[in-house]
């Protein structure tokens, strides 16, 4: 089917675009962005998209989608529906499923389901090491030819800096990039809360940013001694950010990622013990946030990621040291960086890059882009719509969200996905 | 720091009374002298031959411990006993959820056997906060000590025994000595103190046994011993766990004393009268000298009687404050019928 998305305006980073026009698209791809119709294109449906945004579909680094393993709290079907609803097309989901994504028939499961819901493309990372266990080395090269698009350790990280180097050098020859999260476990100590005056209050297991920016020093050391393309995730802390810009001046091959919740929640969010707001690495102080923020704004960190932890109501219920870490983040991740756009946090072109052509930049992939002959996907979001997140409209099977009750200024109206429409608001 | 904790106004009911007992953060400086003062009307009781007083007949209390204790349990169980309350204690170490049954199916499961409260210790912090969301509305939790937060009991123990010897809080200087970080007990104190308008607060240990920001507790922080000693009125010790020796916070126990363990000469640089505590068990020769825990300025043993009359207090104090409110409820339901008569004789209406 031919289609003209009519007059919206169209912001694409990756052509540093951002005019009001029209969007062709045939066959499930791209034919142009552009005023006036290709020659000879016509249309099947035209779509009006007067006063409303058209952005490429985001691409989300980090979602974990229930399966294989934990289908009662997630399932590719439920999770892909939930992210296209926040017009998220392209997903990589860590290698923390069970079993662990560590062969090629967990990654080709992982491919033909998403085939079958046919929502959006479901891109796995395999793990690093074999069942996670920071020890024997997983075929990455096997993996790699099955489609992970990355290598990681999910919340794993290996803790034995001769197997870490081992892996890093082993890998460096693969183009594959390894997206590693930083954590020492010693240092950390089992502590859950950032180690600041909130946790000395509340009495709540100290974590300290040196948990993550020890670790994080002693990866760039290996990544430079290796050569390898090594995207970290998940940074929580000031310091990392320094250590990051230092990286990057010096011209190491690095990138790397922070979770939008960490951008808009702090360790004050602690005080009344609610579980919901217990996310690992876990929220730290405001000047941390600041840091973030600001790291994003400067470019230094690349990409915003959702960190989608979809979880059983149970294991949140519990007290805080007792529940499961995680937020249900597919159905805010926009909504939540258009607030820091409105915030005056973030210019809309950052904002949208950092959810779009860079994670695609860093994958590798075609997708994140409505450049001339690209996959089409992309969403129809209404800026003036406000909103109120209700758990029981999420269409994840995780409501654990800390964020129920937030009003926020913009919403998803509709979203494409190889030039099919695969969610409409109004249908929902 | 600004902001105020969002959990203890939970604990307080409509009036502005304790409906649970979580933490003494977030209470003001009458909810604490009220549980001081009906404490004394207790202490007879604890002396006397006949110790049993009827105010919780007919009330149960459910004792729910999720991590080993003796000393807080006995006190609990003697306390709730002497209020003439039926007693049932419950050894739940391990989690409930390891045992398949979640931890709420537990508590909910407990509160069908018609409890009128709960007295619940956990290892993890903000665990009391946890029940307290989560019980029916005229069920009660007195926290008896969870994660590292908080053991208010233990706290208003100790401000009993130092009003007992000082007459007041207001205008002491109070040292806490050792493991401030991993003491809920010491948390506790901290804001009790504050709350009472104690004159300083001081805390001294190696920072390796301090949280990250003590400050943020209202403490001055001190790691010289005899610097932090100099003039108080009242040394609280902590008691020092084995595993903190393991897991490398301190050397040894040797080098700890010699560091920080209260030794005559020590105690002598503290006023002349000031009194020795301790929320036992003590390690003699770890944290306190023999000498100093048997001599003439030790309060310890007395800590232990009156944790029993403060336990009793808070208890009668909720069960109180909930009558009060029902009371107050039933008047204003009253007062409303009352106010709907009269509006219809005023307009002529009738039923």
């Amino acid at each position: 089917m031919r289609r003209i998305i009519k007059n919206g305006r169209v912001i694409d980073p990756s052509q540093n675009l951002d005019k009001t026009t029209n969007v062709y698209l045939s066959r499930g791809r791209i034919v142009a962005v552009a005023d006036e119709a290709p020659d000879g294109f016509t249309a099947d449906q035209e779509i009006d998209a007067t006063g409303k945004w058209i952005l490429p579909g985001l691409v989300d680094l980090q979602a974990r989608l229930g399966e294989p393993g934990s289908q009662y709290a997630g399932s590719i079907a439920s999770e892909t529906k939930a992210a296209v609803s926040g017009g998220i097309t392209s997903i990589c989901c860590p290698p923390d499923t069970s079993p662990v994504n560590d062969s090629q028939a967990v990654t080709e499961l992982l491919q033909r389901r998403a085939r079958q819901a046919a929502t959006a493309f479901v891109m796995p990372i395999g793990a690093i090491t074999q069942g996670l266990d920071g020890e024997r080395l997983s075929n990455s090269f096997s993996l790699k030819e099955a489609g992970c698009i990355a290598l990681s350790q999910a919340d794993k990280p290996i803790q034995n800096s001769l197997t870490l180097k081992n892996a890093l050098e082993y890998n460096s020859t693969l183009d594959i990039p390894i997206f590693l999260r930083c954590e020492d476990k010693q240092l950390r100590n089992g502590g859950i809360a950032h180690s600041g005056p909130v946790s000395s209050r509340l009495g709540l297991p100290e974590n300290p940013p040196a948990a993550e920016t020890a670790a994080l020093a002693r990866d760039l050391v290996l990544v430079e001694e290796s050569g390898v393309k090594a995207h970290f995730s998940q940074l929580s802390c000031a310091r990392s950010v320094e250590l990051i810009a230092d990286a990057k001046k010096r011209g190491l091959p690095v990138t790397c990622d922070v979770a939008i919740h960490q951008l808009h929640l702090s360790e004050m969010d602690l005080l009344s013990f609610n579980s919901l707001f217990n996310v690992s690495p876990p929220l730290r102080s405001m000047n941390d946030k600041q840091a973030l923020i600001q790291g994003v704004r400067n470019g230094v960190i690349d990409v915003i990621v959702s960190d989608h932890t979809p979880l059983e109501r149970d294991t949140k219920l519990l007290p805080f040291g007792e529940s499961a870490p995680g937020i249900s983040g597919l159905e805010t991740l926009l909504a939540l960086l258009l607030k820091l756009v409105q915030n005056g946090d973030l210019d809309l072109m950052t904002a949208v890059r950092s959810v779009t052509q860079m994670p695609a930049q860093i994958i590798g992939c075609q997708t994140g882009s409505l450049v001339e002959n690209s996959s089409a996907d992309f969403c129809i979001v209404d800026p003036e719509a406000i909103w109120t997140l209700e758990t029981k409209q999420m269409l994840s099977k995780g409501k654990n969200t800390p964020f129920a009750g937030w009003e926020f200024v913009g919403q998803v109206e509709e979203t494409f996905f190889q030039g099919r429409p695969v969610y409409r608001r109004d249908s929902n | 720091m600004s902001a105020k904790l969002a959990g203890p106004n939970i604990q307080l009911n409509e009036l502005g009374k304790l409906k649970h007992f979580l933490t003494l953060e977030g209470l003001k400086a009458h909810h604490l002298t009220e549980i001081l003062d009906t404490a004394e009307s207790f202490i007879n009781p604890v002396t006397n031959e006949i110790k049993k007083v009827p105010i919780l007949r007919g009330k149960s209390i459910m004792n729910l411990f999720f991590e080993p204790s003796t000393r807080t349990r006995t006190t609990f169980e003697i306390a709730e006993k002497r209020l003439s309350a039926d007693v049932e204690s419950l050894d739940i170490q391990t989690s409930a959820t390891k045992k398949g049954e979640s931890l709420l199916d537990t508590l909910w499961n407990l509160q069908a056997m018609q409890a009128d409260m709960f007295v619940i210790r956990h290892s993890e912090s903000g665990a009391a906060h946890f029940f307290s969301q989560h019980v029916a509305p005229h069920v009660h939790v007195m926290n008896a000590g969870d994660g590292q937060h908080a053991h208010p009991t233990q706290a208003m123990l100790d401000m009993f025994t130092i009003r007992k010897h000082k007459g007041d809080i207001f205008d002491l200087t109070v040292a806490i000595v050792g493991d401030v970080l991993h003491s809920r007990v010491v948390r506790s104190q901290i804001q009790a103190l504050s709350i009472l308008e104690a004159r300083e607060i001081r805390v001294i240990g190696p920072k390796t046994l301090m949280p990250e920001s003590p400050e943020a507790m209202g403490v001055h922080v001190y790691h010289n011993m005899e610097e932090g000693l100099k003039d108080v009125d009242v040394v609280i010790m902590v008691r020092l766990q084995n595993e903190r020796m393991t897991s490398a916070l301190i050397p040894s126990e040797k080098e700890f004393f010699k560091l920080y363990g209260l030794t005559e000469e020590r105690l002598a640089l503290a006023k002349p009268d000031a009194i020795v505590m301790h929320p036992g068990p003590i390690n003699r020769g770890v944290e306190i000298d023999s000498a100093v825990a048997d001599g003439p300025q030790s309060v310890i043993l007395e800590q232990v009687t009156y944790g029993i009359a403060v336990r009793m207090a808070v208890m009668s104090i909720i069960m109180s404050n909930a009558a009060q409110l029902a009371q107050h409820k039933l008047e204003q339901e009253q007062q409303a019928s009352l106010d709907l008569i009269e509006y219809n004789v005023q307009t002529g209406d009738t039923l």
